[in-house]
C-alpha cells in the first residue's frame, strides 16, 4: 500500500458518506459483539482468562529472543526450514525464491495478515506467480481487487448481494444467485480445483510453539488445512511475536482468540503443522518453510511501554467494539491493520510521518481496552503515539518522532497550561470573552470544527468560581 | 434522609466545563452534599484536570496543570468529589501514570487516592433522597470514563431509581461513546459528528422527558448536536436534576413545554 500518498481526511469523508458501510458494519459488528458476550457470560471467568492470556503472552515477550531461537532449533529438528526476514521486501523475496525453486506458478493461500502486511499478492503477480486466496472472505475481496477491511472478517464490508454480483461477473459460467449455500458451493468448486493442482500452499500462523517446533493454525472453513496439506510445498508466514512457549499454553489462548473474534468456544479446525510428510505418511507437504518477519517488531519490543502491543493475538475484538471503526470500516484507515490495534501498530511499522494521524482517530473511550483478550492498554498506547507525534523531533524508538509537531499548536498548549495554572486569569479571560461575544463562543479555531455539527457553547452568565464566592460556599 | 454521621469535610473539584458553561451543575453538587450533612469547600486555586493536553499528546503541559490541581487540594485529607466521570478518571487513574518515575509521584498518589466520583460518593452517603418532583421519564447517558474507569454508572442509576417520581429508561447503545472525547471532537470532527448524531437518535428514540448524565462534556456534545439537528433534547447534569427534586424546585410544568430548550449555557 502506498503509505506516502495516503490522504486520511479524504478517506474518512468517503467512508462516512457511504451508506453501505454504515449499514453493513453496524449489523455485522453487532452480531459479533453479541456472540462474544454470550460466550463470555461469566465476568469472573472472563477476567481470569484475560489475566491468564496477558500473563502468557507477557511472559513469552519477556523471553522473546530466547524463545525464537528455541523455535528455530525445534522447527529445524522437525524438518521445517526457517527463514528470517527483517523487512517485508526480504520476506517477499524469500517466498518467491521458494516458489521458483519448485516451479510453482500458482500458490494457494490460507488467511495471513502478515502476507497483507508484505503486499505479497501484488509482489507475486509482478513476478509471474498467481496467488489464490482460499479463505472465503479473502477469496471474495481478491475477486473485487480490494484489501481486507477487518482482521478476521476481511469481506465484512460486503453484503450478500454484492458477493452475488461479484461471483456472477468474475467467475465464468456462474449464474446470479443470492443463496448463501450456493455461493459457498461455487467458491468451493473453484477452490477445490486450485488445491488439487497447485504446487505450493501458503498460510499464516496463529501460534508457533517453541517447545515443540509446531505451527498452529486456527480456521473455520477447512481451506487452511487444504492449503497446508494438499500442495507439495507449504510456506508459513509469521510475525515474530507469534511464538508461545509451550503446547500446554494453547488452550487458554485459543479460547480467548476464537471467543473474542467470533464467539466460538473453539474454531472448526485447529491445524498443527509439525513438519513435512514422514517417509511412511500418505499426505502432507513434502517441504515446510517458516518465514519469520520482523518489520519493525523488534523495535516495538525495545520500547518498554509499547511492547505491550506485541501481545496482540489478532482476534479483531477491538475493531468489533470500536465506535470509530464501526462507522468507517477498515479501508478508511489506509493500512493493513485497521481499528484501535492498527492505530497503535501501524504508526510504529510505517512511521509517524506516514501514519501518525491514525492515533488521533479515537475518542479514547476505552471500549477496545475493555474487550482486549490479552489486556493491551490500547488507549494508553494511542496517547503515547500521540505524544511521540507532538514531541520535539529527535532520536526516539518510534520512527518519525515529532512528525506532527507544529509551532502554533505547541504554543497554543503552552498558553493553555499557563492560563489553567492561574484560575484568576482564567476567570478574567472568560468574563472578557463573554462580554465581547455576548456569551456565545465564536466559531473560530477549534470551535469552527465543533460548530459543523453542533451549536456553539454559550458561556455562563457567572462562572462557578464567581458563584461559589457570591453564594457563600467555603473556598479558603 | 440517610445522613452519614459524623458529617465530614468534602472538597469539590468543579471541573473547568462546569465553571465556564454549567455552573448550575457545580452549585447543585455543592448543595446536595451540604444537604447530606457535609461541609463543602471549593478551593479557588483549582482549574482544569489536564486531560485535554494529556489526550492530545502534550504530557508536559498536562503534568504542569495536573500538579497545580494537586497543590490546590493539598493540606487536607478530605475526599475530593468530582461531578464528572471523565475528570474523576483523570485525577484518580491517570495522574499516577502521568507522574510515574517523578519526584512528585507520592504526593500525586496521595491526592489520587482521595478522589471520588460524585454519584458514587453521594450514593454511599445518601442512597435514598427525598423526591418532591413531578413524575418524569429520564434517559441516562453514561460517559465512557464513568462506565469504564470510575465504574460509577451503577451508583448513578441506583440514585435515580430510588426516586419515586422518576422512571429511568436506558439507552439502546449505552456502552457506545457519544463522540465527544474532548479534543477528539475538534481534531476529527467528521467522525465525532457521525457518532454524536447516532447518539442523539438513540436519545430521541428513548422518548424521555430529560437526558441525564454526570459529565458536562457529553451533555454539551449531545444537546448542542441535537439542537443543530433541529431536534432539541432537554439535558441536565444529574446533580442539578437531583437537587431540583430534593429541594422542591423541579419544574411542575409539563415536560413538553421545556422540550425545546437545550439546557446549557444559562
Amino acid at each position: 500500500m502506498a503509505a506516502d500518498s495516503f490522504d486520511f481526511p479524504a478517506a474518512l469523508a468517503k467512508a462516512l458518506a457511504d451508506p453501505q458501510i454504515a449499514g453493513n458494519f453496524k449489523s455485522a459488528l453487532g452480531g459479533l459483539r453479541g456472540k462474544r458476550l454470550a460466550l463470555f457470560a461469566d465476568p469472573a471467568e472472563l477476567a481470569r482468562l484475560r489475566a491468564t492470556g496477558k500473563a502468557l503472552k507477557g511472559r513469552t515477550l519477556s523471553r522473546l529472543p530466547e524463545l525464537l531461537v528455541q523455535l528455530e532449533a525445534n522447527c529445524t529438528r522437525n524438518g521445517i526450514r526457517v527463514h528470517w526476514a527483517e523487512t517485508t521486501e526480504e520476506a517477499n523475496r524469500i517466498v518467491l525464491s521458494i516458489l521458483r525453486a519448485h516451479g510453482a506458478d500458482t500458490v494457494v493461500k490460507g488467511k495471513s495478515m502478515v502476507s497483507e502486511e508484505m503486499g505479497l499478492n501484488h509482489f507475486l503477480e509482478e513476478h509471474g506467480v498467481t496467488p489464490v486466496e482460499t479463505d472465503l472472505g479473502e477469496f471474495i475481496i481478491q475477486l473485487a481487487h480490494q484489501p481486507p477491511s477487518h482482521i478476521t472478517a476481511p469481506a465484512l464490508h460486503m453484503n450478500r448481494k454484492q458477493v452475488a454480483e461479484l461471483f456472477s461477473k468474475c467467475i465464468p459460467d456462474t449464474p446470479y444467485t443470492e443463496d448463501v449455500l450456493e455461493l459457498n458451493a461455487i467458491a468451493r468448486r473453484v477452490l477445490r480445483e486450485k488445491f488439487r493442482t497447485a504446487k505450493a500452499g501458503l498460510s499464516g500462523v496463529n501460534f508457533a510453539v517453541a517447545e515443540t517446533g509446531s505451527l498452529v493454525l486456527v480456521e473455520n472453513e477447512g481451506n487452511g488445512r487444504m492449503s497446508t496439506h494438499c500442495p507439495d510445498v507449504h510456506i508459513a508466514l509469521m510475525g515474530l511475536e507469534k511464538v508461545v512457549e509451550k503446547l500446554e499454553h494453547l488452550p487458554p489462548l485459543m479460547r480467548l482468540l476464537t471467543g473474542s473474534a467470533t464467539g466460538q468456544l473453539l474454531s472448526t479446525y485447529v491445524n498443527v503443522v509439525s513438519g513435512p510428510r514422514g517417509p511412511h505418511e500418505l499426505d502432507g507437504p513434502r517441504e515446510v518453510h517458516l518465514v519469520i518477519l520482523d518489520n519493525g517488531r523488534s523495535n516495538m519490543f525495545q520500547d518498554a511501554e509499547l511492547s505491550g502491543s506485541l501481545r496482540c493475538i489478532r482476534c479483531g475484538a477491538c475493531l468489533n467494539n470500536c465506535p470509530v471503526y464501526s462507522r468507517l470500516g477498515g479501508h478508511a484507515y489506509g493500512s493493513v491493520y485497521p481499528g484501535p490495534i492498527g492505530s497503535v501498530i501501524t504508526p510504529q511499522m510505517e512511521g509517524l510521518d506516514a501514519k501518525g494521524d491514525l492515533s488521533f482517530a479515537s475518542s479514547l473511550c476505552g471500549a477496545c481496552e475493555e474487550v482486549c483478550p490479552v489486556m493491551i492498554p490500547l488507549a494508553r498506547h494511542l496517547r503515547r503515539i500521540r505524544s511521540e507525534c507532538e514531541a520535539a523531533p529527535g532520536q526516539g524508538l518510534v520512527r518519525g518522532r515529532g512528525a506532527k509537531r507544529c509551532a502554533v499548536k505547541t504554543l497554543g498548549w503552552r498558553l493553555w497550561a499557563f492560563v489553567e495554572r492561574r484560575p484568576w486569569l482564567r476567570e478574567r479571560l472568560l468574563a472578557l470573552a463573554a462580554r465581547l461575544t455576548g456569551r456565545w463562543t465564536p466559531a473560530v479555531g477549534p470551535l469552527a470544527a465543533w460548530s459543523q455539527a453542533r451549536t456553539l457553547p454559550k458561556l455562563a452568565r457567572k462562572s462557578l468560581r464567581q458563584r461559589v464566592r457570591e453564594e457563600g460556599v467555603r473556598h479558603g | 434522609m440517610n445522613r452519614p454521621s459524623p458529617a465530614g469535610k468534602v472538597l469539590l473539584f468543579g471541573t473547568c466545563l462546569a465553571d465556564a458553561v454549567f455552573p448550575d451543575a457545580g452549585m447543585a453538587s455543592i448543595r446536595l452534599l451540604e444537604n447530606c450533612g457535609f461541609q463543602v469547600a471549593y478551593p479557588l486555586e483549582q482549574g482544569c484536570c489536564g486531560q485535554p493536553a494529556y489526550n492530545s499528546g502534550f504530557p508536559d503541559e498536562a503534568r504542569a496543570v495536573a500538579l497545580a490541581q494537586v497543590k490546590a487540594f493539598a493540606g487536607s485529607d478530605a475526599p475530593v468529589v468530582v461531578p464528572s466521570g471523565s475528570c474523576a478518571g483523570m485525577l484518580r487513574h491517570h495522574y499516577p501514570a502521568l507522574f510515574e518515575g517523578r519526584p512528585e509521584l507520592f504526593e500525586v498518589l496521595a491526592f489520587s487516592a482521595r478522589v471520588r466520583e460524585f454519584c458514587e460518593f453521594l450514593a454511599e452517603a445518601a442512597p435514598t433522597l427525598p423526591d418532591s418532583g413531578p413524575p418524569v421519564r429520564a434517559v441516562w447517558h453514561s460517559s465512557c470514563h464513568a462506565l469504564r474507569e470510575t465504574g460509577s454508572t451503577p451508583a448513578a442509576k441506583a440514585l435515580l431509581r430510588a426516586l419515586p417520581g422518576v422512571e429511568l429508561v436506558e439507552l439502546a447503545r449505552e456502552w457506545e461513546c457519544c463522540g465527544f472525547g474532548g479534543t477528539f471532537s475538534v481534531k476529527r470532527p467528521e467522525i465525532s459528528a457521525a457518532m454524536v448524531r447516532d447518539k442523539v437518535e438513540d436519545v430521541l428514540a428513548a422518548r424521555a422527558d430529560v437526558l441525564l448524565t454526570a459529565d458536562c462534556g457529553c451533555l454539551l456534545n449531545i444537546t448542542s448536536a441535537a439542537q443543530r439537528m433541529g431536534r432539541p433534547v432537554r439535558g441536565m447534569h444529574v446533580a442539578e436534576f437531583l437537587w431540583e427534586r430534593v429541594s422542591g424546585t423541579a419544574s411542575t410544568q409539563q415536560p413538553a413545554t421545556r422540550a425545546g430548550e437545550a439546557n446549557h449555557g444559562r
